[in-house]
C-alpha cells in the first residue's frame, strides 16, 4: 500500500514534465521549431551558459578558500567566520539584488549577476566542503607529506580529490538555483530563461511559447544533472583503519593573517553588510509610514497560511517514499528515488507554468485557487521535505515498533505510538525548511497566487517594481528575520554531522 | 491541549481565508470589482461611490493581462460584476470573448466617442498619453525624436529604453500596428531590439533615464507627474517630450471600464460605471494624485497636465487594438 502511494506521488511529480512534453507533441514539430530555434532563445541560452560557467568556478574557489580558512587554518575567530560563511543564506537571493540595486542604481548585467550569485549561493558549496574537510583523516595527508610532497601539492593531490563529491553536489545545487532564480536576475536586468518565461506569461499568456521555453529550461537542468554525474565519477572515499581519526592540525598562516582577515571582512561586508545596511537605511527613510499600511498584516497572514498548507502537503506526499527508502529499500524504491531526483531538479517556473496551463485548459475549476498554488509548492519542495523525513524515520528503530506490537498494539497504532513520535522531529525540521522556502518564494507565487492574494514576497516585489524601496523594506526585514533561525539550524546541523 | 488549540486556530484561519470571497458575495447590495487600475485610484473611486450610493464594493486587484485572462477563463461563472483596466487591449480581449453587457446610452453619452469603442460594450474611464521621457541634461530641442518611428533608426542605438513585457508598452505597439500596419511595425520592433534597453516596469525605465543610464524612455506621462508630486528623486533630471502630430507616439491609451454579462448585480454594476464616468468619478482624476487624464464630457483634468486637446493624438478605435498579434510580432523580433 505504501509502495502504491509512493508510486502515485511519483506520477504526480511527473505531471509537469509530462505536460511540457505532451504540449510539444501536440503543437507539432513545425511550431516547436519556430518557437525554440529563434534568436531570442539563443540569447537566453548564451546568458544561462555564461552565468553558470562563470559563477560555478568562482563560487567553488570562494567556498574552498572559506572552508580551508575556517577549518584548517589558525585564523582568529574561526568559529565566528564559519557561522558567517553560512549567513548569506538568511538573505533570499532577490533581497541581495534589492540591496545592491538600491545602493548602486547602475548595478546591472552579467558581471553584477555573477557577483551577486557568488555571494548569495556560496553557502551551498561551503557547507558540504567544510563538513568533509572537518571529517577528513589527516593521516593520509601526513603520509603524502612524509613522501616529500609540498603542502600545496598535498592539498591538490590528496585533499581536493576527497572533496570531489562535496564540490560536485554543492555545485549542482548552485547551478540549479542559477537556472531557477527569478527575482535576483529580474532586478539586475539580466535575462535568463526564468525571467523570459515570466515575461512571456505576463504579457500574453501564450501557453505554447512559454511552455516551450520551459522545455528548454528543463533540458538545461538535466544537462547540469548529467554533467554532475560525469564529473562526480564512480569513486567512493572511505576511511579504513582502526580507531577514530584524529582532528587535523590547523595550518599556521602567520604573516598572511591580516590579509586573510581583511578579505573575510570585505566579503562579509558585501554579503551581509550591504543587505542589512540597505534595509536599515530604507527603514529609517520610510519611518513609521511604511509600517502603518494595512497590508503587512494580511500579507503575513496569507504567507503563513500558504507556507503551512504547502509544507504540510509536501511532508504528507513525501511520507510514503521516505518510509519505503528506510523500511523497504529495493528496486522499485531505487527507480522511484532516481525519478524524484531528476524531477526535483526542475526549476519552480516550469512546474508553476505547467500547473497554470493545465488549470486553464483542462481543469478550469482549479484555476486561481489556493489548492493549485499549494500543490505547486508541494511539488517544488518535496525533495526538501523528504530528506528530513527520511532522516527522521531512520531514527526510529523498527524493533521498537515490534516491541509495541508484541505488547498488543495493532500495527497502525504501533506506528502511530512509536515511529511517528520518534520521526516527528525530522518531520518538523522538514516542515520548517519547506515553510521557509515557500515564504521566500516569488516565481511560482507570482504565477499562481489567486488574484487578490498577496504574500510578503509579492508585496515586496511590487513595491520594488515601483521603486518604492522604503515601502518594500519592512517586507525585506520580515523575510530575513524569518530566515535567520533556519540558517542557524543548517549551520548547527552541518557541525553536528561532523561530530563536533 | 495547547497544541490542539493552535491547530484549531490554524484550521479556522485557513478556512476563513478560503471562504472569505464566498461570504463576501452573500451580502445583498455588494458588487465585485476586478480592478487592474492603480489600486489607489480604484480605492478613491470605490470610496466615493459607496459614499454617494450606499452600495458596497469588494475589490480584487491585479494586472491588465492577468485579470482579462481570468475573466475569459471564468466565463459565465465569473464572480466579477465590473472590470476596470489601465489599457484598452485587455478590455478588447474580454469584449471579443463576448463577456460584456452593453452599456446604456445615458452612460455612453458621458464620454466623447474617441474614448470608447464603437460597439458601446465598454467605456473609457481615464486616459494616459505616450511620452518620450528624456534626460534634460543630455537632450534638448531638435535632438529629440520627431516621431516614435525615428527611435528605430540606427542613430538611436543604445540610447533609449522601454518596458516591453508590460501591458502599457504593448498597448502602444498595438496602436502602431493599427495605424501603420504589420510591415512597418515589424521593422520598428526590429529596430527597437537593436536600439533599446529593456527595463522591468515604466518606473524603472524612468529611473534609468534619471540616473543617466539611457537618454530617454517611451513610457506614459503620469509616472513623471506622480514622482514630481512626491520627492522627485527619480525624475528631477527628466523632462517629457510629447510627439503630437497624430504620430503613433502621440497615442493616448484609454483605460476602460465595463459591466460583465455574467453579473448578478447588473443594476448596481451599471450604476458604478455611470458614477465613475460621471462628474464625481471624473473629478477624482482632477483632484487626486493619479495624474491620469479625465475623459468625461467637459470634465477637467489635473491642471498640472498638458491639456488633452493639445496632445493631438491619433484617432483610434480602442476595441480594435490587437494585443495577441502584438505579442506574436514582439516574439518574432526577439523582444519577448
Amino acid at each position: 500500500m505504501v509502495a502504491g502511494a509512493a508510486l502515485l506521488v511519483s506520477l504526480l511529480m511527473l505531471v509537469p514534465l509530462a505536460f511540457v512534453a505532451s504540449m510539444a507533441v501536440r503543437a507539432g514539430w513545425q511550431t516547436v521549431s519556430t518557437l525554440v530555434f529563434r534568436p531570442r532563445v539563443g540569447e537566453l541560452l548564451g546568458n544561462a551558459t555564461l552565468l553558470v560557467v562563470l559563477t560555478l568556478p568562482l563560487t567553488t574557489a570562494l567556498a574552498l578558500a572559506l572552508a580551508w580558512l575556517t577549518e584548517r587554518s589558525d585564523i582568529p575567530g574561526a568559529r565566528l567566520w564559519s557561522a558567517l560563511a553560512v549567513a548569506p543564506l538568511a538573505v533570499p537571493a532577490f533581497l541581495h539584488g534589492y540591496a545592491w540595486v538600491s545602493l548602486f542604481p547602475s548595478f546591472h548585467g552579467l558581471a553584477a549577476a555573477v557577483l551577486l550569485s557568488v555571494i548569495a549561493y556560496s553557502p551551498f558549496l561551503y557547507l558540504p566542503i567544510a563538513a568533509v574537510l572537518r571529517r577528513l583523516d589527516p593521516g593520509l595527508e601526513d603520509s603524502a607529506a612524509s613522501l616529500g610532497l609540498p603542502p600545496v601539492l598535498v592539498f591538490v593531490r590528496v585533499v581536493l580529490p576527497q572533496l570531489r563529491v562535496a564540490i560536485c553536489g554543492g555545485g549542482l545545487l548552485v547551478g540549479l538555483h542559477l537556472l531557477a532564480e527569478y527575482g535576483l536576475y529580474g532586478m539586475l536586468r539580466f535575462d535568463t530563461f526564468t525571467t523570459a518565461i515570466l515575461d512571456q506569461f505576463q504579457s500574453g499568456f501564450d501557453g505554447v511559447a512559454a511552455n516551450m521555453l520551459a522545455g528548454v529550461l528543463a533540458l538545461c537542468s538535466f544537462a547540469l544533472l548529467g554533467t554532475e554525474a560525469l564529473l562526480r565519477g564512480r569513486a567512493r572515499y572511505a576511511r579504513i583503519g582502526a580507531g577514530a581519526a584524529r582532528a587535523a592540525s590547523r595550518a599556521r598562516i602567520g604573516r598572511l593573517t591580516p590579509i586573510c582577515l581583511l578579505l573575510l571582512v570585505l566579503l562579509q561586508l558585501a554579503a551581509i553588510g550591504v543587505p542589512f545596511v540597505t534595509i536599515a537605511r530604507w527603514l529609517v527613510a520610510g519611518g513609521a509610514r511604511v509600517w502603518q499600511g494595512v497590508e503587512i498584516g494580511p500579507a503575513l497572514g496569507s504567507t503563513a497560511m500558504l507556507a503551512i498548507l504547502g509544507a504540510s502537503l509536501a511532508t504528507l506526499l513525501s511520507a510514503p517514499m521516505a518510509w519505503l527508502s528506510v523500511r523497504a529499500p529495493g528496486r522499485l524504491q531505487r527507480v522511484l528515488e532516481a525519478g524524484n531526483y531528476v524531477v526535483g531538479a526542475l526549476p519552480g517556473v516550469v512546474i508553476a507554468l505547467a500547473l497554470v496551463t493545465i488549470a486553464v485548459t483542462e481543469l478550469r475549476p482549479l484555476y486561481q485557487t489556493t489548492f493549485t498554488i499549494v500543490l505547486a509548492y508541494a511539488l517544488m519542495f518535496l525533495p526538501r521535505a523528504m530528506l528530513s523525513l527520511r532522516a527522521g524515520i531512520a531514527q526510529a528503530p523498527v524493533e521498537l515498533e515490534h516491541a509495541a506490537a508484541s505488547l498488543g498494539r495493532s500495527p497502525l497504532r504501533a506506528v502511530w505510538a512509536v515511529t511517528a513520535r520518534l520521526a516527528a522531529p525530522g518531520a518538523a525540521a522538514g516542515l520548517a525548511m519547506v515553510a521557509l522556502g515557500i515564504t521566500n518564494e516569488l516565481t511560482a507565487t507570482q504565477m499562481l497566487a489567486p488574484i487578490g492574494t498577496e504574500t510578503l514576497a509579492t508585496r515586496f516585489w511590487s513595491y520594488t517594481g515601483e521603486l518604492d524601496y522604503a515601502a518594500a523594506a519592512p517586507y525585506a526585514l520580515i523575510m530575513v528575520l524569518l530566515s535567520i533561525p533556519m540558517t542557524w539550524l543548517l549551520h548547527a546541523q552541518s557541525r553536528r554531522s561532523a561530530g563536533r | 491541549m495547547k497544541r490542539r488549540q493552535l491547530l484549531m486556530a490554524g484550521a479556522t484561519l485557513g478556512a476563513a481565508s478560503l471562504a472569505a470571497p464566498f461570504v463576501a458575495r452573500a451580502a445583498e447590495t455588494e458588487i465585485t470589482l476586478y480592478n487592474a487600475q492603480h489600486a489607489s485610484l480604484a480605492k478613491e473611486w470605490v470610496d466615493g461611490f459607496t459614499r454617494d450610493t450606499g452600495i458596497k464594493v469588494v475589490t480584487r486587484n491585479g494586472g491588465d493581462t492577468a485579470m482579462a485572462n481570468q475573466i475569459v477563463q471564468e466565463g459565465a461563472s465569473s464572480p466579477a460584476d465590473v472590470f476596470l483596466t489601465e489599457n484598452s487591449p485587455a478590455m478588447a480581449r474580454v469584449e471579443q470573448a463576448g463577456l460584456f453587457a452593453p452599456l446604456p446610452q445615458e452612460t455612453l453619452r458621458q464620454v466623447p466617442p474617441q474614448f470608447r469603442p464603437s460597439t458601446g460594450h465598454w467605456i473609457g474611464i481615464a486616459a494616459r498619453s505616450t511620452v518620450f521621457a528624456y534626460d534634460k541634461r543630455k537632450l534638448s530641442g531638435n535632438q529629440l525624436p520627431s516621431s516614435l518611428l525615428d527611435l528605430a533608426k540606427p542613430e538611436w542605438k543604445g540610447r533609449w529604453a522601454a518596458s516591453p513585457a508590460g501591458a502599457d508598452f504593448q498597448a502602444i505597439v498595438a496602436a502602431l500596428l493599427l495605424m501603420k500596419g504589420e510591415a512597418v511595425t515589424t521593422d520598428w520592433l526590429k529596430g527597437m531590439k537593436e536600439n533599446a534597453t529593456a527595463y522591468r516596469g515604466n518606473s524603472a525605465a524612468m529611473k534609468g533615464v534619471n540616473a543617466g543610464e539611457v537618454q530617454g524612455a517611451v513610457i506614459y506621462h503620469y509616472y513623471w507627474f506622480g514622482d514630481q508630486a512626491k520627492t522627485g528623486e527619480n525624475s528631477n533630471n527628466v523632462a517629457l517630450h510629447y510627439f503630437r502630430h497624430q504620430d503613433p507616439g502621440a497615442f493616448v491609451s484609454t483605460s476602460g471600464g465595463g459591466v460583465l454579462a455574467a453579473s448578478k448585480h447588473k443594476k448596481e454594476a451599471q450604476e458604478f460605471i455611470r458614477w465613475v464616468t460621471g462628474k464625481a468619478g471624473q473629478d477624482v482624476l482632477r483632484t487626486g494624485d493619479s495624474f491620469e487624464y479625465a475623459v468625461g464630457v467637459d470634465a477637467a483634468s489635473n491642471p498640472k497636465l498638458v491639456p488633452l486637446a493639445d496632445l493631438r493624438a491619433p484617432a483610434i478605435d480602442p476595441s480594435k487594438l490587437d494585443s495577441k498579434r502584438v505579442t506574436e510580432l514582439m516574439m518574432q523580433a526577439g523582444l519577448l
